[in-house]
């Protein structure tokens, strides 16, 4: 049984379907994958400029809507410069 | 039903799955689920320049729903079996 159980309370990265990315602490799930982030962040991506980071607070997402849910090593991640990436924004899923 | 057995049958493999949206990633497949929802560890990024988005990323969470392939390694299944069990849900099928 592939469970989400192993990421609650963890730092961690959605993806979703229209290609935004969301970074959050994982507090709940349902068996639908239906997830409640706290101190949800969204993290936007250009090619001119680093990332902008968009505090959303505490946000039920919705389980049909998630492309995948990664763990974040906080140390990693701590030593990402965000100003300094430049990437696409990631494509949309595409049926 | 049967592509979760096979699934399950692959665990601790390294796989890489493409999804709907070209990102492509390759881990070692630690479960799988009835909606073919995937779980990987020790991931990579197949083009890591183009999605950095996932650079404090170890281990994830796949959709079932967003995956387009997932390659596995070649002998990985043993195709003979798999049809024979594939003709034999068919059989079972039809007869309903």
């Amino acid at each position: 049984m592939s469970s989400l159980a192993g990421y609650v309370d963890k730092l961690v990265l959605m993806i979703l379907q229209d290609g935004r990315t969301i970074v959050g602490t994982l507090a709940g799930f349902d068996q639908k994958s239906n997830i409640v982030l706290s101190n949800s962040t969204e993290r936007v991506y250009s090619l001119e400029e680093g990332v902008e980071e968009v505090p959303l607070g505490l946000y039920l997402v919705k389980g049909d809507t998630i492309t995948l849910i990664a763990e974040i090593d906080p140390e990693k991640d701590s030593a990402i410069d965000l100003s300094s990436i430049r990437a696409e924004p990631l494509p949309a899923i595409r049926y | 039903m049967l592509i979760f057995s096979v699934f399950k049958t692959l665990t601790d493999q390294r796989v890489t799955v493409e999804l709907k949206n070209e990102l492509s990633i390759t881990g070692t497949l630690k479960s799988v689920d009835q909606f073919l929802n995937i779980r990987l560890d020790n991931i990579s990024v197949h083009d890591e320049a183009r999605h950095p988005h996932m650079m404090a990323v170890k281990n994830c969470f796949i959709r079932g729903s967003v995956v387009r392939y997932v390659q596995i390694p070649a002998g990985g299944v043993d195709t003979q079996l798999l049809e024979d069990a594939t003709r034999r849900e068919a059989a079972t099928q039809t007869k309903r």
